[in-house]
């Protein structure tokens, strides 16, 4: 068996736009700004790019499809540029496909880059789509809170937790991410709330409030990778790595079938599972020291703690409350104000979390720095709890 | 009395959202002297996603469900407001039924007697044959109209046969005459493509249409039963009371227990007003005693039929079935949005085009209007859409999977929301996973359930609804969803 992707692939230089609503810049002017602070992280020319990788989700909305819109952006000089789309891990997505390009050999460096300009809409939340000729004539005409909002309904009634109990914990999740976004100069939404305000917000879809929702929000995320040698060799000291990266797409299971009660992701189980075992974690609770996961709703971060086996099944409404994922906790969750903060620019999402794990790992994170962590897990969840693609990503400090 | 046809079965659907005349006069009390307007009662109107099609679906379920052992041969819709004007609405029912292919089905049009018209007709159905005879009306009415005091929504759905014992059991009702007359007299009219009736005055129909016509019809349909007025012993025609009465008095059946309709619980139900009148005469029917009913518009359909054993227990539990399912309306503005009438700002996300793939709707047509889904031959587990490897992970084998009907099926709510973003004419939109009796699960929209009512481990049913409205190409699909059981 393979031994995966652990320690093969280096971090060379990250970027990252300032994501909020960017009335003013198209998707090209988000890449560039990535861009720029990427390339002077990793210290190359731009010419030594072997390879890239453009995630974007809403192609029919801003840049169109093809990969066309990286290439020329950046005016990269004629090597392969692919675009990829894995829903909301599409970010994540367009990382793996640059590491295993340099994994594979195949290229010495390579970029990874995610963007989404979501704020040509014309209204508030994600853009509609159609979900398939024949879908379209049988599912309802969902929104993304109204899908998410059934972890909740189903979670209360499997863990017997009153509505009100389990909104509270919830309410905890998006005041702790609004207080990290609060020191995060890139957050598109840096105010502090209150439980009270959570719990106050208007409906969006039972039982989530408007601030039990992350943001909407334009951006842009990039980052160069390269084989652990090269990155030595370059003159880094300190520099990361990845351990792990792992996908799991729903089979339908979800979907049809009563062994799922609604109430968990069992994607994430899935790629936990195998993330952990490709970084060689054998104590995921002891040995990761920060996350950044996908809380596109309240709830979402809620049951993703089970989920990815930080808290024991039923307990995460608890461990929340008791601050366990909170900036001063056991295990930080969503440092840099998460989408909560950040809001979802689909593509660029993925490797948003990765430049937050990347700064916190290299001690980079300035006003919001967590001691010296050596392990940080980046979690997707795209499509919704009935059917989605889940990664898992672990980064550490090379060795 | 063998070879005469018979009503072996019935079904009576009412949507049940009823908004009272008051909350319309109210609304409109601007428009109108005080006092002038008659506003006792409520009206049955539908939700958004119901017309004439999904309430005659729903009536005929009821109606096959009791008499299970009965098979029709055909399908008669008859309605003045079916969706479609050119392509068969009663098809489009009979799949919903999952009726078989080899079935005569056809829409019967055109005027507020089409109902009694094509049930004389199905007495004509070949012998031991059934007929499942549908009418059904949802008319809309101009806002400030005396119409929109009087019409209500609703269907009523018959099964007709010339078995003499049809599945071992005594017919509710067994018709033994109809005349017709035929005469272009205009009480109201809608031209092909408008929303609203257009009504001449109340007292000339009365003296010069119904006091003269229908008379004249009755007696002929006694004389062909072969009986007369005195052995009548119920009688019922659509229309005002005042009328109904004149006539009873011009044709010698003053003495009939004339049926009152049910304007106060409902409205008139247009072309399935008549049967439904036939319900509430069988409901306080003694067996042997003769009924007459009557169809009115552009001439005349009178019927002579004959109450059966268990007749009146089963109209009247119909009656009351369909009466106790109410719930009120109190947006005299949501009323009118659900009609077109009043045009709210949906927000963008009603702008999205619905555009259907007619060769991907001919292919699953079973799936998305019978709602049949698969059922694997190898491990049991049941699955909506049929596909074409078992979605149960513990076999996943390729190509076991037989057609599985659910419509009947019961089912629970696992999750759910009630989401104000998505569009929907009715909001919030009510969806959830809904687990099916002995396996599967679906995500699924709910109708007729209003915030806060839901909750896991709630059971549903199944019924046949709008999905949505292609605005752009004039068109409107159907699926099925969730509603409170």
């Amino acid at each position: 068996m393979s031994d995966g992707i652990r320690d093969k692939v280096a971090i060379l230089g990250m970027g990252c736009s300032k994501f909020g609503e960017r009335w003013s810049c198209g998707a090209d002017d988000l890449m560039v700004e990535a861009f720029a602070e990427a390339l002077a992280d990793a210290r190359i020319e731009r010419d030594r790019i072997e390879a890239a990788w453009l995630g974007i989700f809403f192609d029919e909305q801003s840049t169109g499809k093809s990969p066309l819109p990286l290439a020329m952006t950046l005016r990269l000089p004629g090597i392969p540029v692919t675009r990829v789309e894995n829903l909301c891990a599409t970010g994540t997505e367009a990382l793996r496909g640059a590491a295993y390009a340099v994994a594979a050999g195949v290229c010495d460096i390579a970029l990874a880059m995610g963007v989404e300009k979501l704020k040509d809409t014309g209204y508030a939340g994600l853009p509609e789509r159609t979900k398939g000729t024949f879908e379209d004539l049988y599912l309802p005409s969902s929104t993304a809170p109204g899908a998410f909002a059934q972890l909740a309904s189903a979670y209360a009634a499997r863990h017997g937790y009153s509505m009100e109990e389990l909104r509270r914990a919830m309410a905890h999740i998006s005041r702790k991410s609004h207080d990290n976004g609060a020191r995060n100069p890139k957050a598109h939404l840096r105010n502090r709330i209150t439980e009270e305000q959570v719990l106050a917000a208007p409906m969006i879809s039972y039982p989530l409030g408007v601030l039990d929702c992350c943001g909407v929000s334009d951006g842009a995320a990039c980052a160069i990778v390269t084989t652990p040698e090269i990155a030595r060799a370059s003159g880094k000291r300190d520099f990361v790595t990845l351990k792990a990266l792992q996908l799991s797409a729903s089979n339908g299971v979800e979907m049809g079938h009563q062994s799922w009660d609604g109430s968990s992701t069992l994607t994430t189980r899935a790629a936990a599972e195998r993330a952990y075992r490709e970084a060689g974690l054998e104590r995921p609770r002891e040995q990761v020291d920060l996350m950044e996961v996908h809380d596109c709703f309240s709830i979402t971060e809620l049951v993703l703690m089970e989920d990815l086996g930080f808290s024991d099944e039923g307990r995460a409404p608890h461990d929340v409350l008791a601050g366990r994922y909170d900036r001063d906790g056991a295990i930080p969750c969503q440092s840099d104000g998460g989408l909560k903060c950040f809001g979802h620019p689909i593509g660029a999402t993925g490797l948003r979390m990765a430049y937050e794990i990347y700064l916190q790992l290299l001690g980079r994170a300035g006003d919001r720095q967590l001691g010296s962590p050596a392990v940080g897990l980046t979690h997707n969840l795209g499509g919704i709890p009935n059917r989605n693609v889940a990664s898992v990503a672990l980064f550490g400090l090379a060795t | 009395m063998t070879g005469a046809a018979s009503i072996v079965s019935c079904g009576l659907y009412l949507p049940q959202w009823r908004i009272e005349r008051a909350r319309i006069a109210q609304a409109l009390a601007w428009l109108e002297p005080p006092g002038g307007r008659a506003v006792s009662g409520e009206r049955a109107v539908c939700n958004w996603d119901e017309d004439a099609l999904t309430m005659a679906v729903e009536a005929a379920r009821r109606c096959m469900a009791q008499a299970k052992k009965s098979l029709p041969a055909a399908l008669d819709l008859a309605s003045t407001t079916l969706p479609f004007a050119d392509r068969s609405n009663a098809t489009l029912a009979a799949e919903a039924l999952d009726l078989p292919e080899s079935l005569r089905t056809a829409d019967h049009t055109g005027s507020l007697r089409a109902g009694t018209t094509a049930l004389a007709q199905a007495a004509h159905c070949g012998e031991e044959a059934a007929t499942l005879l549908i009418a059904s009306d949802a008319r809309l009415a101009r806002p400030g109209s005396a119409a929109e005091m009087e019409y209500g929504a609703g269907a009523v759905a018959l099964l007709v046969t010339r078995d003499p014992r049809p599945g071992g059991c005594e017919p509710l009702a067994t018709l033994s005459a109809a005349a017709h007359v035929s005469a272009d007299f205009v009480d109201h009219y809608r031209m092909s493509g408008e929303d609203f009736d257009y009504s001449l005055e109340e007292r000339w129909v009365r003296d010069e249409g119904a006091g003269k016509l229908i008379p004249a019809a009755i007696g002929r349909a006694l004389a062909l039963a072969d009986t007369t007025a005195a052995a009548i012993a119920h009688f019922a025609m659509p229309g005002p009371l005042g009328t109904a009465r004149r006539v009873a008095q011009a044709a010698g059946l003053g003495h009939a227990r004339l049926q009152e309709g049910l304007r106060g619980d409902c409205g008139d139900l247009g072309a399935a007003q008549p049967l439904l009148l036939l319900l509430a005469m069988l409901a306080a029917a003694a067996p042997g005693e003769r009924l007459l009913l009557v169809g009115f518009g552009q001439g005349v359909d009178a019927l002579v039929l004959i109450a059966g054993e268990g007749a009146a227990a089963l109209a009247q539990r119909e009656l009351a079935a369909a009466l106790s399912r109410r719930r009120p309306e109190p947006h005299y503005t949501r009323y009118l949005a659900h009609r077109g009438l009043l045009a709210p700002d949906f927000g963008m996300r009603a702008e999205r085009d619905q555009r259907t793939a007619h060769s991907v709707a001919w292919r699953k047509h079973r799936e998305l209007t019978a709602f049949v889904g698969g059922r694997c031959a190898a491990c049991g587990a049941v699955q909506f859409p049929k596909s074409r490897v078992c979605v149960n992970p513990e076999c996943r084998r390729t190509d076991t999977q037989v057609g599985h009907p659910l419509a009947e099926t019961a089912g629970r709510v696992r999750s759910f929301t009630e989401d104000w973003q998505a569009y929907t004419p009715h909001p919030p939109c009510v969806y959830g996973n809904i687990g099916l009796e002995g396996g599967g699960n679906l995500l699924m929209e709910l109708t007729d359930v209003e915030p806060g009512e839901l909750e896991v481990g709630a059971p549903v049913r199944f019924v046949f609804r709008i999905k949505d409205f292609d605005r752009q190409r004039a068109y409107r699909r159907y699926f099925w969803k969730a509603t409170g059981a």
